[in-house]
């Protein structure tokens, strides 16, 4: 037999310095934040900025490239396939792509936030009826729901915010139930009791300040995904309807053109990149922020 | 004695098919500091929790009474008890920095406490906030108030509780171990505000502890909890002089003393605390008790008068008492 006391095992090396889980420094989120913010200002102030009238057709200067003047205007992206000035429509596009996404975002905060809130302060039956509903709309592809509803419904920005928000609601029912479930059981929630704070008040002030972070982190990656949503709709003509400028449409435009008109479909298809990386930097980002398990 | 405060009658509760707290009854004269002192687990603070009426979910409230002011609180409808803690009864725990939201400043949630009673507007509230802020002997009270729990320290925290607790002048504040995570110098000057604001404002006091130091210093009478039940009850000096049931007594005797013969080791209770399901019939100290007869094993006794009508113990041998002395 061995003498392990004579020959101790060799020693375990050091452990490495912590390696550094993000691939991106702190500091490089900026360039994204200065893209999302511009796309932001973009479509606030579309009707300032817009050199041109977004729908305003020019049939004398169809499918032109960008860069050209036609009539003493400049196209700066050139136009579409009846003359509009692309740069205008990518502009208006914008507003369309952040108000869905935005609107559609809020509509599911509220609605998931809300439910899952209620099911994990009350759990019991309510719970169980919650959260098996939050199973069941996940277990449906949210496009193919999304497609069915529209199609019902018919579509439009309306029921487009109404269809992205009733179909990504579970998303946010799971976190904030989650969270609430911690939350309840800090000491904080029972002294607040013991003090005579009463459920709306306990909900409002207490659970849903505490939960909020990790449910923000959750629309900031959910917003991305809603502007991927509204252009892959707006796409299958399922979106907004035209003569509206979208992303999505455009780009199913676009298509067509390809090969005699390249610009139409490459430049709404880099903005709706753009805008989606930078708001899923942003939301990693937050997330690493926020996270308490992920120490900066 | 005149009108009880608080009134507590054979209040027991049951976690699953043991009953944890067993037929307790107390009574806190307005203005008047009873302790109840015991082990870990031997349902004190279970006892305080189903005064309030909030017991954690596994237990239930199991019969017996409790009257507040002549107000029977078992029968008061959900909110209207929720309007009652805070307002007429109190309660303050050991984690005093756990206790507080901790994203919310301090300030608003003194401010919060009063709301939850009051109808007034947030601005007179926080003028109230800042008085009381000032009351439990935070200095820089205007500062402090925008400050969040983990800017504070355990003290500082805790003085916050009381604040919070104090703010819409309860006739009783139950206080569950208020001083047990911090340390001795912070411990005495927390103990020193009750005590204060007690004189002050007439609050009655129900401690909870497991420190016999404490209970010298705050109370007026103790009531020694053993298996859920109350063993023994009387007057803080009476009791400290003279012990009518065993196991006060093996307490006492288990405590450092500052007199008396230094290299002696300290006296211990032989024994464990039995498990919550397997309480032995009869007087529930018996297994551990050196004093233990036949009787004691079969028939609990009841907390009756003892060395005189004010001092009660749950014991029937309480004549043998002088032989543990040996």
């Amino acid at each position: 037999m061995t003498d392990l006391a004579a020959n101790p095992p060799p020693a375990v090396p050091a452990p490495a310095a912590p390696v550094r889980q993000l691939g991106y420094s702190v500091r490089a989120i900026w360039p994204f934040l200065v893209i999302f913010g511009g796309f932001v200002l973009l479509a606030l102030f579309a009707p300032l900025i817009a050199p041109n009238d977004p729908n305003s057709q020019n049939l004398l200067a169809r499918l032109r490239p960008p860069g050209t003047t036609a009539r003493g205007i400049f196209y700066a992206l050139g136009t579409d396939e009846v003359g509009r000035d692309l740069l205008s429509r990518l502009i208006y596009g914008a507003r369309v792509s952040l108000l869905v996404a935005f609107l559609s975002v809020l509509v599911s905060t509220v609605l998931g936030t809300t439910l899952g809130m209620i099911a994990g302060y009350y759990r019991g039956w309510v719970e169980v009826i919650i959260m098996r509903l939050v199973d069941i709309v996940l277990s449906i592809p949210a496009i193919l729901l999304a497609i069915i509803t529209v199609a019902v419904l018919g579509p439009g920005l309306q029921n487009l915010i109404l269809v992205l928000g009733f179909t990504r609601w579970p998303r946010y029912a799971r976190v904030a139930y989650g969270q609430t479930l911690v939350v309840m059981n800090l000491p904080f929630v029972r002294a607040s009791r013991f003090i005579g704070a009463r459920t709306p008040r306990l909900m409002l002030r207490h659970i849903l300040p505490n939960i909020a972070g990790a449910v923000i982190v959750v629309a900031t990656l959910e917003f991305g995904l809603m502007v991927l949503f509204e252009a892959g709709l707006s796409f299958l003509g399922l979106g907004v309807q035209p003569p509206t400028p979208s992303w999505g449409s455009i780009l199913s435009v676009g298509r067509n053109y390809m090969a005699t008109a390249w610009w139409i479909a490459t430049f709404p298809g880099i903005c709706l990149f753009l805008l989606a990386l930078s708001i899923n930097l942003i939301g990693d980002h937050l997330r690493d922020r926020l996270d308490p398990r992920s120490k900066r | 004695m005149n009108a009880p405060l608080l009134l507590v009658e054979d209040l027991s509760v049951a976690i699953g098919a043991a009953r944890v707290v067993d037929g307790v009854s107390l009574s806190i004269a307005p203005g008047e500091a009873l302790a109840l002192v015991g082990e870990s687990g031997c349902g004190k603070s279970l006892t305080a929790r189903a005064i309030m009426r909030l017991l954690p979910p596994a237990a239930r409230h199991a019969g017996g009474r409790v009257t507040l002011d002549g107000r029977e609180l078992g029968a008061l409808d959900a909110d209207a008890m929720a309007d009652m803690r805070g307002s007429a009864l109190s309660m303050i725990f050991q984690e005093p920095v756990a206790s507080l939201d901790p994203l919310m400043p301090v300030g608003r949630q003194i401010v919060e406490a009063v709301l939850a009673h009051r109808r007034t507007s947030r601005g007179e509230a926080a003028k109230l906030a800042l008085a009381m802020l000032e009351e439990v002997g935070i200095p820089d009270p205007v500062r402090r108030m925008a400050q969040y729990p983990f800017e504070l320290s355990g003290g500082m925290c805790q003085r916050v509780m009381i604040a919070i607790a104090l703010i819409c002048r309860p006739r009783l504040l139950i206080a569950d171990e208020p001083t047990t995570a911090l340390d001795v110098t912070i411990q005495a000057q927390i103990l020193a505000l009750i005590k204060r604001l007690r004189r002050e404002t007439g609050t009655a006091i129900l401690l909870i502890t497991h420190d016999m130091g404490v209970v010298a210093d705050m109370a007026d009478r103790i009531g020694v909890m053993y298996g859920g039940r109350i063993v023994e009850q009387g007057e803080v000096f009476a009791l400290f002089r003279r012990q009518c049931h065993p196991y006060t007594k093996l307490l006492l005797k288990s405590l450092p003393s500052l007199e008396g013969e230094r290299r002696t080791r300290l006296s211990t209770i032989s024994g464990t605390v039995p498990d919550l399901h397997s309480w032995p019939p009869g007087c529930r100290f018996n297994p551990r008790c050196p004093l233990a007869v036949d009787r004691c094993r079969t028939d609990a006794p009841p907390l009756a008068p003892a060395a005189d009508a004010a001092h009660l113990a749950a014991c029937w041998e309480t004549a043998r008492m002088a032989e543990l002395d040996r």
